[in-house]
C-alpha cells in the first residue's frame, strides 16, 4: 500500500456500494425459448421475441426465477410475495425494443446480507456486506464497431449482434457499505469473489468473467469523519476481480486529490480502463436520461408462494463460508493459509485440481506458489490463465513417476501459459527428460568431483551436507534434468558413504 | 347458392362443408366483390387474390379427404393490418413499417388457419389503431359503405367496413378504447371486444398492451359467436391470456333468452352529448328487451367521467414505449441520407417521416406522463382511476347481469369533419372506453338507423369478466327481436354500391 494511499484513509472515510449484473446459466433466454448460450455466428439465437419483432411478447423463463430466488435465499434476502418486471426506457440499437425488460421499484428479492473476509496484518476480518435488492432483467445485444479500432468513435458503421439480447442476468445491489476503511477495496473484491463462488455454488451460472459474464458497477465516494457523506462516483462496467479492487482504489485516490484541492465530486458515471487502471468522465448523472420506467404490461405479476419459496430453500447446497471452513479441517491448514489461498482465487482450483486426483498438499504448492506468482507476474488472475486442473494432474503423475522434476515442471507452466499445447506436447518439445540413466550420471558425478577433489575427502570425512554442492555441480551439467535425490544417492555409493 | 356474398358466415360454413358450394368459389365470389367496390370503399390495404385462392383449394381438398371439421371451414376472412402475417406485409396503417414482411404469424391469425378460414387480405386502420375514424391511415381513409362521404369509424374502420360491404363475411378487428365496437355501431354491423386475455395478443402489435383485444367483426350475432369460438383461448406465448377453458359461445348465441334478467342502464351513458337520435333508438331497444322478459335497472357508475382522461394517459404511456421499436433500424423504412448521420439521426428522421401527426401526439403526450416527477401525478393517479372504474363495474354487477348503452354517442360523421378537433374526435369513445379500462367484454350490434340522418346506431352489452357468453346470449336475443321487426338484418337496408 501506497503512502499516498494512507495519507487518504488518514483523512476521509470511504463508503462503497456494488451494482453486481450477472448472467445466469439457464439454457433458453429470460422471454423467449432461445438458447441462451455465449457466442455462436451473430443473430443465430434469435426470434422475433428476442429480436423485439412488432407483436411479440415475452413470457417470463421459470429457472432464472427459481435462480434468482435460490440466490436471494443463499444471500439471506426475503422474497417478496407479489412483485412486477418494469419497462426501462431508452433508446439504443442493442436494445431490439428500445426498453429493456427490468424490475424497479418492485424487486423479487430484498433486504439480505453476505458476509465476506478479509486477510489482514491480524487476521481474518470478517465484513457484513447488506444486501438492498436482487432484481431480473434481460441483457441487451452488442454492438460491433467496423473500421474504427473497435471504438465508437471514428467507426464507419456499425453491426449489431442480437445472440446476447435476452440473457437472464440478475442484479445484485448491496446497500452502501460503511466502516470498511482501509480495506475498502479489498472488501470490494472478497464481496464480488464471495458473490461469484456463491452462484458458482448454487449452479445458477458458471460466471465466466473473461465471457463477462459477470459485471460490476462500483460506487464511491469519500467523507471526512463527522461529515456528511460525499457525493459518490459510479464507475461502470469493471469486470473483474481485480479490477473491482483497483477501481475502489483509483477512485479513492482520485476523489481525494480533487476534495483536497478544494473541487467538488460530481455526481457522474465514469469508465474504467483495464489497461491503465485509471477512470475517466463518462456522462453526468446531473443530466442523466429518465428511464420513464412503467410496469410491463405485457407481463403477470410474480407472486411466488410459500411452498414454492421452502421448496427451493431446499435446494440451497452448502454455502461457500461453511465449505471453506471444512475444507480447511480436511487440509490441516491456518486460517492465514486458507485466507491467503481464498483471496489469490485459488480455492476453486485447488478443489478442481484434487478432484483430478492430486494431492492436496501438492495443488495447493501450485496454485499458491508458482502459479500465483505467475498472474501476479502477466496481471491475469489465477482463474484466467490457461492451466487446467487436468494439467496440473497430468504434471503430478509425472513427477511422482519420477519422469518430471519440480523445475521442469516450471517450464511446462511456462508452456501452456504461452500456448504451445498439451502437457505431453509441451514436455516432448521442449525436451523436458529426466536423466535417469545410472551410467551417464555417474560419468558426470566423477567429473564434477574430478572438478572439487577436496569436497570428495570431506564427504568421505562425515560432512555428508557437503554432498550439496557436488549435487547441483551435477544439476547444472545435465541442465535441471536429472532427479536430485538419484544423483545424490549415487554419489554417496560412488564415495562409499553410508548415510 | 344464390348470392354468395349476401350469406353468412354460419350459412356459408354450412353449405360448404355439405359440399353445396366449394370454398374456392365463396372465396372468388368475395375477391370480386372487393375488386368490383373496394376502389370506393378502400376497406383492404393488402388483397393477394392468388393466395387466397390457392389456400380456398388447399381447404377443399381437406374438406374433401374429411381433414377438416371446423365450423368456419372455407369462410374468407377480412384481417385487420395489426396483425402480424408471415411473408405478408404488415403496416399497422402507418408509412413506417411500409414493404414490412413479418417472419411470423399472430397465434390468431395460425388458429383460423388451422381452423380453415381463408384470409382475403389485411384491411385498412388508424395508423397503429390511433383514431375513431380510419381517417388517420397513413394510406388514406376508408368510406363508410353506407355513405361514402362518412367515416366508418376506428381505429377498425376497414374491417367493419368490409363485413359492411359484403366484401367480407368476417373480419378481425382490435378493440383498444372502442375500436371494435364503434366501427360495427357506425356500419350497422356487429362487434364483440371480448374479456381482456380471452384471444390472444401474440403477434398483434401493441398499440396499449393492458387494454388492447382481438375480437370478432360480422354481419350478425351468431357469426361473431362461432368467429370467436376459434380465436379464444390461453396461448403459452401471452403470459396475459386466461388460462381456463372457452365457453361455448355459439351455445349461448343459441340460448337468445333474457326473460327474468336484469339489465342495467349506465346513468353516466346518456343524455348530454348523445344524438337524439341514438338516444331513441336505444330507449326503443329498452322497450323490446322489457317485453322480452328482462327487467330494466338505472345503475350508477359515478368514476365513468373519469375514464377518458385516464385512458388518455395509460395509452399514450404504453404506446410511447410500444412503438419506441420502430426506429428505422430492424424492419420498415429507413431515412437515411447516407450523409455518415448518427444513428440517433436516422432513428429520429426515421420516426419523423414515418408516423402521422396523431401518432407523434400521442407519444409526446406518453412520454411527458411517464416523465420522472410526473408519473404519479399521471400515470399512477390514471391507473387508480382505473381501479375505480373496476370497481364501479364490480357494484353494477352485483345488482344486474349485464349492463347496455349506446355504443357511439354519435352517428357516422362526414369524413375530414372532426380531423382537426382531437377532444371531438376522442369523444366517440366515450361509452366504449371504461370496458377496456376494467378488462371486461362487450358488444356492440345494431338497433336501427337514426331518424334525422338514416345511419345506422349500436347498442353495447357489457358483461362482467369472463362472462362473454352473456353478450351472445342477450345480444341474440335483441338481434332476432329486431330482424322480426324489420324482416332481416339493417345492414340489408344499406344502399348498394
Amino acid at each position: 500500500m501506497t503512502t499516498e494511499y494512507n495519507a487518504v484513509i488518514a483523512e476521509f472515510d470511504p463508503i462503497i456500494g456494488l451494482e453486481t449484473h450477472i448472467e445466469l446459466g439457464t439454457n433458453s433466454k429470460m422471454f423467449c425459448s432461445c438458447s441462451a448460450q455465449f457466442g455462436g455466428e451473430p443473430n443465430t439465437f434469435v426470434c422475433p421475441v428476442c429480436l423485439g419483432m412488432p407483436g411479440s411478447m415475452p413470457v417470463v423463463n421459470r429457472v432464472a426465477v427459481e435462480s434468482t430466488i435460490r440466490m436471494g435465499l443463499a444471500l439471506n434476502c426475503s422474497i417478496v410475495p407479489w412483485c412486477r418486471f418494469a419497462r426501462k426506457n431508452y433508446f439504443y440499437p442493442d436494445m431490439p425494443k428500445n426498453y429493456q425488460i427490468s424490475q424497479y421499484d418492485e424487486p423479487l428479492c430484498i433486504n439480505g446480507y453476505l458476509d465476506v473476509t478479509v486477510a489482514t496484518d491480524d487476521g481474518p476480518q470478517i465484513f457484513r456486506v447488506e444486501i438492498e435488492r436482487v432484481h431480473m432483467e434481460e441483457d441487451t445485444g452488442k454492438l460491433l464497431h467496423a473500421g474504427g479500432a473497435g471504438r465508437i468513435h471514428g467507426a464507419t458503421h456499425s453491426l449489431v449482434d442480437y445472440n446476447r439480447a435476452g440473457i437472464p442476468l440478475i442484479e445484485v445491489v448491496t446497500k452502501p457499505i460503511l466502516g470498511t476503511g482501509v480495506l475498502a477495496p479489498e472488501v470490494a473484491k472478497a464481496y464480488v469473489a464471495e458473490l461469484r463462488d456463491l452462484m458458482r455454488a448454487l449452479g445458477v451460472s458458471d460466471v465466466r468473467m473473461e465471457e463477462g459474464s459477470l459485471r460490476c458497477d462500483v460506487n464511491v465516494s469519500l467523507s471526512r469523519p463527522g461529515e456528511e457523506w460525499g457525493t459518490r462516483t459510479e464507475t461502470k462496467n469493471v469486470n473483474s476481480l481485480r479490477s473491482v479492487e483497483r477501481a475502489v482504489r483509483t477512485e479513492m485516490l482520485r476523489q481525494a486529490d480533487r476534495l483536497r484541492s478544494g473541487e467538488r465530486i460530481i455526481q457522474e458515471t465514469r469508465h474504467f480502463n483495464e489497461e491503465t487502471g485509471d477512470t475517466t468522465s463518462g456522462r453526468s448523472k446531473e443530466q442523466a436520461e429518465d428511464y420513464r420506467y412503467f410496469p410491463e404490461p405485457d407481463l403477470v405479476p410474480i407472486a411466488p408462494s410459500e411452498a414454492w419459496i421452502e421448496q427451493l430453500r431446499g435446494t440451497l447446497p452448502e454455502i461457500p463460508s461453511v465449505r471453506r471452513a471444512r475444507l480447511q479441517l480436511d487440509w490441516g491448514i491456518t486460517d492465514f493459509d486458507m485466507q491467503s489461498l481464498v483471496n489469490a482465487g485459488a480455492l476453486e482450483l485447488i478443489v478442481a485440481s484434487i478432484d483430478a486426483g492430486v494431492q492436496p498438499a501438492a495443488a495447493r504448492k501450485w496454485w499458491t506458489g508458482e502459479l500465483t506468482r505467475v498472474a501476479n507476474e502477466r496481471n491475469f488472475e489465477l482463474e484466467e490463465l490457461s492451466v487446467t486442473a487436468n494439467d496440473i494432474a497430468e504434471i503430478e503423475k509425472l513427477i511422482s513417476a519420477g519422469e518430471l522434476t519440480d523445475k521442469m515442471a516450471r517450464s511446462v507452466f511456462e508452456g501452456l501459459l504461452d500456448g504451445e499445447g498439451s502437457v505431453s506436447h509441451i514436455v516432448s518439445k521442449r525436451g523436458l527428460v529426466v536423466v535417469n540413466d545410472d551410467a551417464s550420471l555417474i560419468a558426470a558425478i566423477n567429473v564434477a568431483l574430478a572438478d572439487a577433489p577436496d569436497v570428495a575427502e570431506k564427504i568421505q570425512g562425515g560432512k555428508i551436507a557437503a554432498a550439496g554442492s557436488i549435487v547441483g555441480a551435477v544439476m547444472k551439467a545435465t541442465q535441471g534434468q536429472a532427479d536430485a535425490a538419484k544423483v545424490r544417492t549415487l554419489l554417496l555409493e560412488q564415495l562409499g558413504v553410508m548415510e | 347458392m344464390s348470392d354468395l356474398i349476401r350469406q353468412s358466415a354460419a350459412t356459408l360454413a354450412a353449405a360448404i362443408a355439405r359440399k353445396e358450394v366449394s370454398s374456392e368459389e365463396v372465396t372468388r365470389a368475395h375477391l370480386d366483390r372487393i375488386s368490383e367496390v373496394d376502389e370506393r370503399v378502400h376497406a383492404f390495404l393488402y388483397v393477394d387474390p392468388e393466395a387466397s385462392i390457392a389456400r380456398a383449394r388447399e381447404v377443399d381438398q381437406q374438406i374433401a379427404k374429411g381433414e377438416l371439421s371446423s365450423p368456419l371451414a372455407g369462410v374468407p376472412i377480412a384481417l385487420k393490418d395489426l396483425l402480424a402475417t408471415k411473408g405478408v406485409p404488415t403496416t399497422c396503417g402507418s408509412r413506417i413499417l411500409e414493404g414490412w414482411r413479418p417472419p411470423y404469424n399472430a397465434t390468431i391469425v395460425d388458429k383460423l388457419h388451422a381452423a380453415g378460414v381463408v384470409s382475403l387480405g389485411k384491411t385498412n386502420m388508424d395508423e397503429f389503431a390511433m383514431g375513431s375514424s380510419t381517417e388517420h391511415s397513413g394510406y388514406g381513409p376508408t368510406h363508410n359503405p353506407w355513405d361514402l362521404e362518412r367515416i366508418p369509424g376506428g381505429s377498425g374502420g376497414g374491417s367493419a367496413a368490409a363485413v359492411a360491404s359484403f366484401e367480407s363475411p368476417l373480419a378481425i378487428g382490435t378493440d383498444t378504447g372502442g375500436s371494435i365496437r364503434q366501427p360495427a355501431a357506425v356500419t350497422g354491423t356487429v362487434g364483440v371486444k371480448p374479456t381482456y386475455g380471452g384471444v390472444s395478443r401474440y403477434g398483434i402489435v401493441a398499440l396499449a398492451s393492458s387494454l388492447d383485444q382481438a375480437g370478432p367483426c360480422a354481419r350478425d350475432v351468431m357469426d361473431t359467436a362461432l368467429l370467436h369460438s376459434v380465436i379464444a383461448g390461453h396461448d403459452p406465448r401471452d403470459s396475459t391470456s386466461i388460462n381456463a377453458p372457452v365457453p361455448d359461445f355459439v351455445a349461448a348465441a343459441l340460448n337468445a333468452d333474457v326473460r327474468g334478467m336484469k339489465i342495467g342502464v349506465i346513468k353516466e351513458l346518456q343524455g348530454e352529448g348523445f344524438q337524439s337520435g341514438v338516444l331513441e333508438r336505444f330507449n326503443q331497444s329498452l322497450e323490446i328487451l322489457t317485453e322480452l322478459g328482462a327487467e330494466i335497472v338505472e345503475v350508477s357508475c359515478p368514476h365513468f367521467q373519469y375514464a377518458l382522461g385516464a385512458y388518455y394517459l395509460i395509452l399514450p404511456s404504453e404506446a410511447s414505449s410500444n412503438l419506441a421499436r420502430f426506429d428505422g433500424m430492424r424492419f420498415g423504412i429507413r431515412v437515411d441520407d447516407g450523409k455518415n448521420r448518427s444513428v440517433e439521426q436516422v432513428m429520429g428522421a426515421t420516426r419523423e417521416k414515418g408516423f402521422g401527426a396523431e401518432v407523434k401526439r400521442r407519444i409526446m403526450l406518453g412520454t411527458y406522463a411517464l416523465s420522472s416527477g410526473y408519473y404519479d401525478a399521471y400515470y399512477g393517479q390514471a391507473q387508480r382511476i382505473r381501479t375505480l372504474i373496476t370497481r364501479d363495474f364490480e357494484a353494477a354487477f352485483s345488482k344486474v347481469d349485464v349492463l347496455v348503452s349506446p355504443t357511439s354517442p354519435i352517428t357516422a360523421f362526414k369524413i375530414g369533419e372532426k380531423l382537426d378537433d382531437p377532444l371531438a374526435m376522442y369523444l366517440n369513445d366515450i361509452a366504449t372506453i371504461p370496458v377496456n379500462l376494467a378488462g371486461n367484454c362487450a358488444m356492440s350490434l345494431p338497433i336501427g338507423l337514426a331518424p334525422e340522418d338514416g345511419l345506422p346506431v349500436g347498442l353495447q352489452i357489457i358483461a362482467p369478466a369472463m362472462a362473454d357468453s352473456l353478450l351472445y346470449q342477450v345480444g341474440s336475443a335483441l338481434e332476432s327481436a329486431l330482424v322480426d321487426r324489420w324482416g332481416g338484418l339493417l345492414i340489408s337496408e344499406a344502399p348498394s354500391l
